[in-house]
């Protein structure tokens, strides 16, 4: 029990160093983070928050990734949910073969589909929009939602559905008024994987903006200049970048745990 | 409301599920029986329209329905498993297809309550599904299907999940719903008891096929074969081989049995001889004819005994009143009532029957 207690005092200390130190280095000045190891800021300062919360060239970093990243969570659910719902009720020919492919999609690297992804939306004039970002995730995403989604659906069973259709509900009106509560949970998870997917996708939110639709963790990258590093600055953006992130997950906690027991997360 | 089944069937991926089925189903209730895998729920699913057939045509009304899809229908189904809309109250259960229908809130309401008191669970009205008991689930479900009031209400074996004390005060419960209707209900369950409890008709399935249709207790006392006469027997039909020659049968232990009655015309060759288990006995019966056997098993269920017995030729189950203890292997003499003998030839047919008269 005690060697127990240690080691996860243990592991808990070396998760939460380096959010410690980010959230430390953002409270302090240039000088300060410079001038040699200090544990707390000298003299504690939210001038660094300031400068992001104020200046538009900043913020806009997080309005961008915030549009992209909703509009992919919508995109993907809508599109996941009837195609889940097909998979998981109705055998066609090659079902199988098409969900397995679904997830195929995940198996290559972001940086694979970056040049079809780049000289596609220059041709089509869609570069450096926000959809262009959250259209390029949905390839990710949406497999993953559709996995994850058909699980849930799985575990309703079809009698359910029948009864309904017996009852004289049509489709649309026995998705929408019974069938989606049955499956929140697993809506909420879905969600979640889609956002965090998103949130924190680099590569390709930045070879597909320029500048009306710059992702934050492009912007973070300007804070490099002639007069040497911002670290205060960058530390206090990394802060504000986690944070949309924690509030997520603190929402759907509840449905990740049953997620979880359910397997097919 | 009437409904005729014109050689319907069903197969699905080169396995038949269910071979060609005519039937006239008048108002009133029918209840299937068979065993599991008989095809019971096959038939209901395309009576309801959840399933279309492979074959065939379905007539309401002497109107063709065959391809209309279910929600159009006038049919309301209850599962075996309890199926009730997880997220809805029991009232909300319960009025969900009379909100569909269109019925404006005060009917509604009234129906909801009338129903729900019929099935005793007015008072749980405000709950959801899961915080109920599984025969109070069931109930919902059950009152959901009567407040439809549909022309076709399909129940395919209600009651099997439940305890047998609430099984038995349901059944009876739902056998005055029925009557009490001008509906085509169709009642479906493995247990012959059942069906003879619930009455009305009866249709016997066994492998995807209908067997035999008629008034229940006909059905029950004039087996048309011997497929039947297993089917509807709890136990299963005690059966024989036996060579018939000059008017006596003889039985593989060496009885001699002179044939009188309604086994007197039989004429020679090779029957099957069945018996059901409550015309056996193991206690001395003066006059009637005994084979010799030993004691396999004995099986006590509630104040009955279900003695198994094994002679060279036979596994019989003997039913005795009161609860007896008999050793393993231990032999006994099994007396037969004669006039109770059904005898079938070697096509599986019906050859002779008991007449009716002198109960089960």
């Amino acid at each position: 029990m005690k060697g127990r207690s240690i080691a996860l005092v243990v592991y808990f200390v070396f998760l939460l160093l380096p959010i410690y130190w980010l959230v430390n280095m953002s409270l302090k000045t240039n000088q300060e983070i410079l001038s040699g190891l200090t544990l707390f800021p000298r003299e504690p300062t939210l001038a660094n928050f300031h400068t992001i919360l104020t200046d538009p060239s900043w913020y806009m970093g997080y309005v961008n990734s915030l549009i992209y990243v909703v509009m992919n969570t919508v995109i993907s659910l809508s599109v996941a949910l009837p195609a889940a719902y097909a998979f998981s009720r109705f055998r066609f020919i090659g079902d199988k073969h098409v969900f397995f492919w679904l997830l195929t999609n995940r198996m290559a690297p972001p940086a694979v589909f970056l040049l079809p992804f780049f000289q596609l939306y220059q041709a089509l004039g869609l570069f450096d929009t926000h959809i262009a970002v959250a259209l390029a995730h949905c390839l990710f995403n949406v497999p993953l939602a559709v996995w994850i989604l058909e699980g849930f659906m799985s575990g309703v069973p079809k009698e359910i559905d029948e009864t309904a259709y017996v009852d004289g509900y049509s489709f649309p009106h026995f998705f929408v008024r019974i069938f989606l509560p049955l499956i929140k949970a697993g809506i909420g998870v879905t969600a979640f994987f889609c956002f965090m997917f998103s949130w924190v996708e680099l590569l390709l939110a930045r070879t597909l903006t320029a500048t009306n639709a710059k992702p934050i963790a492009s912007t973070m990258t300007r804070t490099v200049s002639a007069a040497g590093m911002d670290w205060g600055l960058l530390a206090a953006a990394g802060v504000l970048t986690i944070v949309p992130g924690a509030l997520v997950i603190w929402f759907v906690r509840n449905y990740m745990a049953k997620g979880f027991a359910l397997g097919r997360v | 409301m009437s409904l005729q089944l014109q050689g319907i069937a069903r197969t699905v991926g080169g396995s038949i599920h269910l071979h060609p089925v005519d039937a006239l189903l008048e108002p009133g209730l029918h209840v299937l029986l068979g065993p599991t895998g008989a095809g019971k729920t096959s038939l209901m699913r395309l009576m309801a329209g959840l399933d279309a057939p492979s074959a065939g045509r379905i007539l309401q009304d002497g109107q063709d329905v065959t391809g209309v899809p279910v929600r159009q229908r006038s049919v309301a189904f209850v599962y075996q498993q309890f199926i009730n809309y997880p997220s809805l109250s029991v009232f909300e259960n319960i009025a969900s297809p009379l909100r569909l229908k269109g019925q404006e809130r005060g009917a509604i309401e009234r129906r909801v309550r009338e129903v729900a008191s019929l099935l005793h669970i007015d008072h749980l009205l405000d709950r959801l599904p899961a915080e109920l008991s599984g025969g109070q689930q069931q109930r919902t479900a059950i009152a959901r299907a009567l407040a439809k009031d549909a022309r076709l209400l399909l129940l395919d074996e209600p009651l099997v999940n439940l305890d047998y004390k609430l099984r038995e005060e349901l059944r009876t419960e739902l056998r005055a719903l029925f009557e009490r209707r001008g509906a085509v209900v169709i009642y479906s369950t493995t247990e012959p008891i059942e069906a003879l409890t619930m009455g009305g008709s009866v249709l016997v399935m066994h492998e995807g096929r209908v067997l035999q249709a008629g008034p229940t207790a006909q059905v029950y006392h004039h087996p048309a074969s011997e497929a039947v006469a297993e089917v509807f027997s709890d136990p299963p039909m005690n059966l024989v081989n036996v060579e018939v020659t000059g008017g006596t049968a003889r039985f593989p232990q060496g009885l001699e049995l002179p044939l009188t009655g309604h086994l007197g015309m039989l004429e020679d060759g090779a029957y099957r001889f069945g018996i059901r288990a409550l015309h056996l006995a193991l206690r001395p019966k003066p006059g009637l004819p005994f084979l010799p056997a030993r004691v396999e098993l004995a099986d006590i269920s509630g104040s009955e005994t279900f003695v198994h017995v094994h002679a060279e030729g036979l596994d019989w189950v003997v039913q005795e009143e009161g609860v007896h203890e008999h050793g393993l292997g231990e032999p006994v003499t099994v007396y037969l009532d004669p006039t109770r003998l059904y005898a079938f030839g070697p096509d599986g047919r019906v050859r002779a029957a008991p007449a009716r008269g002198r109960g089960g």
